[in-house]
């Protein structure tokens, strides 16, 4: 493990925990209106400043830290998950039913995925819940792609062969033998998915179709401080920095898995 | 020529200076969100046409600056048989910028196509109420209506499209929408789908020779771009949220190169409430909410202080507005009382109040993209959990939200605005008959006194008679609190200070911008 | 070669059909009409008015019959009409197209010339001062989002200094320009947009670029090089480069959507009268025709890409023609 590794795995720690122990962390209420304080810039009483409605932004963002982990988490689980499913029954079974799933998943990846999100979110509304979902839904198709590709390899070698030999059944072979197998690259892709799932909901939020108020999230805070640049620099600068930082993590961690994982690259 | 004279006249005799005398020339480059989507004046329903087609063309009538009805292609009208038939006196000598005569025949033409079922066009609603229109001769025109119909007048405010380069075109298809050819101060020069929209002034309008050579809108569909362009001086002019009224604009370089303008807009913000449902079909509860959300703090909160408390369903700059119907103070104790009137309290300790072992609880929903309406029900929000009510905020996007809750009616509190015609008559939001789906008593409210009064509004013609029915209707409305009356917004406006001869009235600014002009030595770009 | 890629294009076609299929049932599931933009809310706008519009536009009859009628005008070419203004949708997306494809051209130019001699140097100089601040650079670049840096690069450069201009593609008078002097023009409004819509991309693919040149480095065919006394340029630049550009050509094939998808958001910042906008407000709208057209044209676009990359690819590579 590099230093680098280290560091994005350190603040991976530090987030969660605030993000688990935000009503401690937070000095104030994130929902606390108070007019009078309107756009108070940054001081000792309010570490980041406060927004256009006088609520204390650190507040806000350490509520939001929640909001992003468990965005990041649960919509690239979604993903991962029917990547996994769909990438091995393809490459387990080939012929028929791996054309029609890989064809499919061609489709999907040709989809320019922002326009499709932007449909369907407007189809079921922005809500925390429905933009896991969608996310998930429309990132699954790398995984599926890797883990066939490791299926395909894996299914020939002999302790498959064996396995099967012996009278195990195809979905035993897939669950005990082909994931656990295959599983390393998926793992990486899976850390490189939070970090994307987080700027896509950033994305999403400056849109207007993120996260909605009064949950805060780093996007819509950050959308509400595109209305004071100028004035707030505060409000635009700090979730986005927030943003930077988490997504940076995790692609270091990522390649720090990537690296353990690559023998050629451990060996040197 | 002739009318140069007479204005330089008219600048003499009014003091001014001869340095002040207006120079023709100079470009006004105003920037809005959207692009047009047609130029043909009955189907402009978004506020890009709207603002566009406003320059091209004209109606037979228009509002002046102290929101009277005043002649534009009509010179005059007379209305007769108890207000049954109005007949207009057009203007002569009005060229369309083709050059042909504009006549009577172009009435009938707009009135034919407005109610034509083959036209989708918004505006049919106040034209269906006609039952015919015939040409007395060229330049006269006589309309009678079914029943004597008040705000039938103001319609005629529609812009008129030339008959001989529309007959026999498909309005949704015809090249016009894009080229068209009005009366008006403007002539269309070019569009650039997406980018702007280019205006060059009519020399042959019929009231005089606009001073401002070119007119340009600039599609910029983010409103804090659109505020850094005016910085950088690439937009004259912008409507301001707020904030960037009240904290953006206080620098050195914006004070030197811009003015600001402020005036009320003609509408107003609510939280309407589903008359269907049990929680808000008790009058009390109603006003109990009013007395619980305080809206100056709203107004303060979201306005930043630009605009005024809402107290009914007119605005205070309108004929119609009853000053006497006071806000409802805010008053928590009052609203606790109320609300323990009405048999809610909070019987199980949970910090919200209860009746029959529920909570009281609802959600409310508003449109995706107006962060105005999103605040605002967040401090209502805060503002209802101190009388222990809970509420939820929904936003959702303008196109489910309208079809699948308020079409429905599947919400329990919505935040909405309306925009408002200058003619009182809002018959179509209040009266009892108009709750069907998709029409716009979608609260289900349903008053009879109320009923009757919006009728009699609308076939009353004598204003003073207008003005006690529309006072009544206030009263009655305040009193009943069908909505929450929330703050009717100012309308703010920067403006590069180049411009001269601006005069804010009730209406607004754009009511004389034939008389604006830029200085020579200040205009920027050449005209070509 | 020419076999090859005629059975590509033929191949294309099922996935063409399957991505118009998918998109016009989510598209048309959605709540809403397009007639509702223009008439809802408007207290002057009755309800037969409105039922009116949409017995004229024929949103009353079943998606699948809706479908049909769709697809056999689009295999003409005809992609109905725009229910914001009644031009056809194909014109449309046209009109806009130009704009979103010279950015994204001239962002994977700048990514070329930029990433990929960033990867192979730290890949090159694998733990030097240089390898070690490119890396952080770009993985600073990689995780910022992209609206956030476009609205800093605008306010500082934009408003503070005033170096760029601000939004939109053109000046003003811009008709009075030169030929030169309008390219100039619309240079200097395309610097940021570009550079924001290439920053992402660019650390990405340099991170590839670095990762793919390390692992050739390491193959025994360069080994066997350096045992053979080949000077390093040789080695690097004639050997390694080659075949370590293999997988990038694909990447930036299948960057090509993530591209187009950037662009909602660069063009809604910069204020660029491109696709992308255009199709987001096509989707607020629901104007479902402009929405297909630009879907249906985004899809062919990217495909297009992939299959100039794969060619390429097969190019360099000709094992891949004979595989599969």
């Amino acid at each position: 493990m590099n230093r680098l590794t280290l560091f994005g795995a350190g603040i991976i720690l530090i987030l969660a925990l605030v993000a688990i122990f935000a009503p401690f962390v937070a000095p104030y209420d994130p929902g606390a209106i108070d007019v009078e304080d309107a756009l108070l810039r940054p001081q000792a009483s309010h570490l980041f400043g406060t927004d256009l409605l006088g609520r204390d932004i650190f507040s806000r963002m350490v509520y939001a830290s929640r909001i992003a982990l468990s965005i990041g988490i649960i919509a690239v689980g979604i993903a991962t998950l029917l990547g996994i499913m769909l990438g091995s029954i393809a490459g387990y079974f080939g012929g028929k039913i791996d054309s029609v799933i890989m064809r499919f998943t061609d489709i999907m990846l040709c989809f320019p995925s922002f326009f499709l999100m932007l449909s369907v979110v407007a189809i079921v509304g922005p809500s925390i819940f429905n933009i896991m979902i969608i996310i998930g839904l429309t990132s699954w198709m790398g995984v599926a792609r890797l883990l066939r590709a490791e299926v395909l390899s894996l299914k020939t070698r002999e302790f498959v062969l064996a396995s099967r030999a012996l009278g195990a059944g195809d979905f035993y072979i897939i669950v005990r033998h082909l994931i656990p197998n295959g599983i390393g690259p998926v793992l990486v892709s899976f850390v490189f998915g939070i970090a994307g799932a987080i700027l896509t909901e950033a994305g999403l939020s400056f849109l207007g179709l993120g996260v909605q108020p009064p949950h805060p999230s780093w996007g819509n805070i950050l959308m509400e401080g595109k209305a004071v640049m100028g004035v707030g620099w505060w409000v635009i600068v700090f979730p986005g920095i927030a943003i930077l930082v988490t997504v940076l993590a995790f692609n270091l961690l990522g390649e720090g898995v990537r690296d353990a994982l690559n023998p050629r690259l451990r060996r040197r | 020529m002739g009318f140069f004279l007479l204005s330089a006249v008219f600048f003499l005799n009014t003091a001014f200076s001869d340095e002040d005398r207006p120079d023709f020339g100079g470009m006004f480059v105003t920037a809005g969100i959207g692009d047009a989507r047609t130029l043909v004046p009955i189907l402009a329903s978004d506020s890009a046409s709207g603002e566009i087609v406003g320059m091209i063309f004209n109606g037979l009538v228009k509002y002046d600056k102290d929101i009277k009805l005043t002649g534009d292609l009509a010179s005059s009208w007379e209305i007769q048989n108890d207000g049954l038939t109005i007949i207009f006196h057009l203007r002569k000598n009005v060229k369309w910028h083709d050059g042909l005569p504009f006549t009577a025949e172009d009435v009938k033409f707009t009135y034919e196509k407005l109610i034509d079922p083959n036209v989708p066009t918004p505006y049919s609603g106040d034209f269906k109420k006609i039952k015919s229109l015939e040409i007395i001769d060229s330049h006269t025109v006589k309309v009678t209506y079914i029943e004597p119909f008040s705000p039938g007048l103001s319609s005629w405010g529609m812009a008129v499209m030339p008959k001989h380069l529309l007959a026999g075109e498909n309005l949704l298809l015809t090249k016009f929408s894009r080229h068209p050819i009005g009366t008006g101060p403007y002539n269309f020069k070019r569009w650039k789908t997406g980018q702007r929209i280019d205006l060059v002034s009519n020399h042959e309008y019929f009231e005089h020779r606009p001073y401002i050579d070119r007119y340009i809108y600039k599609i910029i569909p983010d409103i804090s771009t659109m505020f850094l362009e005016l910085q950088t001086k690439t937009i004259d002019s912008m409507g301001l949220s707020p904030l960037q009224y009240k904290r953006l604009t206080d620098t050195p370089h914006f004070k030197k190169n811009y003015n600001k303008y402020k005036y009320p807009s003609f509408g107003y913000t609510y939280m309407a409430y589903n008359h269907e449902n049990e929680l808000f079909k008790d009058i009390r509860v109603r006003q109990a909410i009013n007395y619980a959300v305080d809206k100056q703090e709203i107004i303060d909160g979201v306005l930043l202080g630009y605009g005024k408390i809402c107290t009914g369903p007119f605005i205070p700059e309108s004929w119609a507005y009853n000053e006497n119907v006071r806000p409802f103070p805010f008053d928590t104790n009052k609203a606790k009382r109320l609300l323990k009137e009405a048999g809610w309290s909070d019987t199980d300790g949970n910090g919200y109040i209860d009746k029959k072992g529920k909570d009281f609880a609802f959600t409310i929903l508003t449109n995706q993209g107006n962060d105005l309406r999103i605040k605002t029900a967040e401090i209502i929000q805060r503002r209802l959990k101190g009388v222990g009510i809970k509420v939820e905020i929904r936003v959702l996007e303008w196109a489910v939200f309208l079809n699948e809750f308020v079409n429905k009616k599947r919400f329990e509190a919505i935040i909405l605005g309306w925009g408002l015609s200058r003619d009182p008559d809002c018959y179509d939001i209040w009266h009892s008959s108009k709750t069907k789906p998709g029409e716009f008593n979608f609260i289900g409210y349903s008053n009879p006194d109320c009923d009757k009064l919006l009728e009699e509004g609308r076939r009353t013609f004598d204003i003073e008679k207008r003005k006690e029915i529309y006072h009544r209707i206030q009263e009655i409305l305040y009193e009943e609190q069908p909505y929450l009356f929330l703050y009717v917004p100012d309308a703010l406006v920067s403006m590069s200070n180049r411009f001269k001869g601006i005069k804010p009235e009730p209406i607004g600014l754009g009511y004389n911008f034939i008389d604006w002009y830029v200085p020579k030595a200040e205009q920027r770009y050449k005209s070509k | 070669m020419l076999r090859y890629i005629t059975k590509r294009i033929l191949q294309l076609i099922p996935v063409l059909i399957g991505i118009t299929i998918i998109s016009f049932i989510v598209i048309h599931l959605a709540p809403g009409k397009p007639t509702d933009m223009a008439s809802q809310l408007n207290p002057k706008v009755s309800q037969e008015a409105r039922e009116q519009l949409e017995k004229i536009y024929g949103l009353d009859k079943p998606i699948y019959i809706q479908y049909i009628s769709w697809i056999k005008k689009v295999a003409t070419f005809d992609f109905g009409r725009s229910f914001v203004d009644g031009r056809p949708a194909i014109k449309k997306i046209l009109e806009r197209m130009p704009i979103t494809v010279l950015i994204n051209v001239l962002s994977i130019i700048l990514i070329f010339f930029v990433a990929i001699p960033l990867g192979i140097k730290s890949a090159v100089r694998r733990g030097s001062v240089f390898d070690k601040t490119s890396t952080v650079f770009v993985f600073i670049m990689f995780a910022a989002p992209g609206f956030w840096l476009a609205l800093l690069l605008m306010s500082f450069f934009g408003v503070k200094l005033g170096w760029v201009p601000v939004s939109g593609i053109a000046s003003l008078d811009f008709e009075n320009f030169s030929i030169l002097g309008k390219i100039l023009n619309v240079g200097h409004h395309l610097i940021l947009p570009v550079l924001v819509a290439s920053l992402g991309s660019l650390a990405g693919i340099s991170r590839y670029m670095r990762q793919s040149m390390l692992n050739v480095i390491h193959q025994d065919y360069i080994r066997t090089a350096w045992a053979k006394g080949l000077g390093e340029k040789d080695i690097l630049y004639k050997h390694a480069l080659k075949n370590a550009l293999l997988p990038i050509i694909t990447i930036i094939g299948l960057s090509i959507p993530g591209l187009l998808s950037g662009s909602v958001i660069f063009e809604t910042v910069f204020n660029i009268p491109g696709m992308g906008r255009l199709m987001v407000e096509a989707v607020f709208s629901r104007d479902y025709n402009v929405v297909m057209c630009g879907l249906v044209i985004s899809a062919l676009l990217t495909l297009l890409g992939n299959l100039i990359a794969d060619v390429a690819y097969s190019y360099a590579d000709p094992r891949i023609r004979y595989g599969r």
